[in-house]
């Protein structure tokens, strides 16, 4: 079995986001970049498919130079090898394309992401990847088992969750609990810098969306205490000063 | 050129986000000139069909076909593409939704349309087509300019206030071709909680975190829900240890919601957690410690025991 694991190389989860050159570009100074929280999930169920039935694992980015850390941290927790198209990944159509590219050229029987990227959380990628493709997405998963050549999944929806099947090759998109994340070992980091990243240039240049500036969200006013002792005010204030309830 | 909504009907009813959807997709059609259409697909009474018009539809499409009565992603987003090919639409509005994800991005791949997901506010058509979107899990926005024909704006709740007028749309038949492709994921089983306010629609969410000790004292936590007729929610220690169903997991790597009153019981504001709810209208917090980092993003502060606080807050609910 082949599997196929996109990456995204995002802003650790405690960042604090600023921007630049006139809210323009996001402020990387002081920034650590991780895998995608819902990759990393994708990536360490890959790895346990892999240690039970030998399937061989390829992690993919669509990125610049500098997201190369985060997919040799990949390599070392286990995927064989990787590509990396090197572009800037602004437009989800864009990004897709490029992984569909890869996918026609390698027929991967599964392809596996994270539900949603956590810096344009658009959960979308794998999505347009499967209409691309021709093949069914199904996100977000929660857990996956391969009998065969079917794939047998829990999705979450709304308020609770449901058991489906199909046959592979698949597009699924991935989350919690998945898996458990996997740290990299001492072997691991060591054996990474000597697997094969491939780096391909663009295939298509089509961008549909383009982002014109960047702003923060403003501040919350100042928090109002109440005393516990007079918890009952709360309400009070709920309905006639913020009258949400 | 014309807008093209999708709506969703749950357990009967038009759901309160795409009733948003529409209004927003009316707005839309009212700033470019034209009229919005409402696509309904699966069952759906009559009367809710047609309300579709109160909000602003001025045409609903009805696609009954016995094959659609369970949500299915991929052929739903068929039917909506042949929908608005059928009606020229240039602008696709919906609501996120866990069926509207779904959907999204196939329609997308399938009509190659510029999308724009968590838009939080009309577009700006003054140069171009820009719509602001939620980026960064809640932490910051982006003005995106969409540069295709066909525009996609999947809309986060509370982007817009509907309101209500007495008109009704009419409704017709809406009978596209359905290919069998879109059918190979088969559905084996669900579990879904019925009855209850769901989290992604409620208006009122009280959250309830690590500091409740253990799942059997969940009691008062629920009953100040049902008192406020919210949903529950909780952080990600508490469905990591199989307290709460995962699907009431809010934060960084759960639900984004953005209801009107978020009441955090015992919970003590990491980062991650507040990514998935900072966009909620007045947040209250409740913890017994003060120095506990939520209060500095609320609007609302008790420090106090959860024990002690909840069911007091429930009573004084009741009282109203
Ligand atoms: C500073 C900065 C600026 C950026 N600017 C933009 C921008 O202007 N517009 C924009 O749309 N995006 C931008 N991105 C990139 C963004 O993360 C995505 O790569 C891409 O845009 C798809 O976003 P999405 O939210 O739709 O992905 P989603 O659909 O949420 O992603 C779902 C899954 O698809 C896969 N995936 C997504 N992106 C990639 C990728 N690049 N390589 C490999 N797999 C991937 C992952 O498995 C991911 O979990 C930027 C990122 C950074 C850090
Ligand atoms: C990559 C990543 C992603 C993450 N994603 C998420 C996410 O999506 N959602 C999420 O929630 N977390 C997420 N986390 C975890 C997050 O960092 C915190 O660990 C988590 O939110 C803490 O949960 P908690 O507040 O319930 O528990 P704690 O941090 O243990 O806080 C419990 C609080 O309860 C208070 N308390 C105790 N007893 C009482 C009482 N009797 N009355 C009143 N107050 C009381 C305490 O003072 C304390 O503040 C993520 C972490 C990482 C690294």
């Amino acid at each position: 079995m082949k599997i196929l694991v996109c990456v995204t190389s995002v802003p650790d989860t405690t960042t604090k986001i600023a921007f630049t050159d006139n809210n323009t570009k996001l402020n990387k100074a002081g920034v650590t970049f991780i895998t995608g929280p819902y990759d990393d999930y994708a990536l360490a169920r890959a790895v346990e498919l892999k240690e039970k039935t030998g399937a061989s694992v390829t992690v993919l980015n669509v990125g610049e130079a500098d997201s190369e850390p985060v997919i040799r941290k990949c390599l070392a927790i286990g995927a064989d090898d990787a590509i990396r198209v090197n572009a800037e990944p602004t437009d989800a159509y864009f990004v897709a394309e490029q992984i569909a590219a890869i996918a026609k050229e390698n027929n991967y029987d599964l392809i596996l992401m994270g539900r949603e990227s956590i810096d344009y959380n658009g959960g979308q990628v794998h999505g347009i990847v499967g209409e691309m493709l021709g093949l069914p997405s199904i996100s977000p998963v929660m857990q996956l088992d391969i009998d065969g050549d079917t794939a047998k999944i829990t999705r979450e929806i709304e308020g609770g969750k449901e058991q489906l099947e199909a046959k592979l090759p698949l597009v699924l998109g991935c989350q919690e609990p998945i898996a458990e994340w996997k740290i990299p070992n001492m072997r691991g980091i060591m054996t990474a810098r000597t697997k094969p990243l491939k780096v391909v240039e663009p295939a298509g240049t089509d961008k549909l969306t383009t982002v014109a500036s960047y702003e923060l969200p403003a501040p919350r006013g100042a928090v109002k205490m109440i005393p516990a002792d007079q918890a009952e005010t709360l309400i009070q204030l709920l309905r006639t000063e913020a009258k949400v309830i | 050129m014309s807008v093209l909504i999708f709506a969703e009907v749950d357990e009967g009813k038009l759901k309160k986000s795409s009733q948003e959807a529409i209004f927003y997709g009316a707005k839309v059609a009212e700033q470019t000139g034209t009229t919005a259409t409402a696509i309904i697909v699966g069952e759906a009474s009559d009367t809710e069909l047609a309300s579709a018009g109160r909000f602003g539809a001025t045409k609903v499409l009805h696609a009954a076909d016995s094959k659609l009565a369970e949500p299915n992603g991929m052929a739903y987003a068929s039917v909506v593409a042949a929908a608005a090919q059928q009606e020229g639409a240039n602008v696709i509005v919906l609501a996120k939704s866990s069926l509207a994800d779904a959907m999204t991005a196939r329609l997308a791949g399938k009509l190659k349309a510029a999308l724009a997901a968590n838009v939080v506010e009309l577009p700006d058509l003054s140069n171009g087509f820009r719509v602001k979107s939620s980026i960064y899990t809640g932490k910051a926005f982006a003005y995106n300019d969409l540069k295709a024909d066909v525009k996609i704006l999947a809309i986060k709740k509370n982007t817009i206030t509907p309101e209500e007028s007495e008109a009704t749309a009419p409704v017709e038949a809406f009978t596209p071709a359905l290919n069998d492709k879109d059918f190979a994921i088969a559905v084996k089983g669900s579990e879904k909680a019925s009855g209850d306010v769901l989290l992604p629609e409620a208006d009122v969410v009280v959250s309830a975190g690590r500091g409740l000790k253990g799942p059997e004292n969940w009691g008062i936590v629920e009953d100040l829900a049902n008192a406020l007729h919210a949903a529950t929610a909780c952080s990600k220690p508490v469905s990591d240890l199989d307290w709460r169903p995962h699907a009431e997991h809010v934060g960084q790597t759960g639900l984004k919601i953005s209801p009107n009153l978020y009441i955090a019981c015992g919970i003590s504001g990491a980062i991650q957690h507040l990514a998935g709810v900072n966009s909620s209208k007045v947040i209250v917090v409740i913890n017994k410690d003060p120095e506990a980092p939520f209060f500095k993003s609320a609007d609302y502060g008790i420090v106090g025991d959860v024990f002690d606080v909840l069911p007091r807050l429930t009573k004084a609910v009741k009282a109203l």
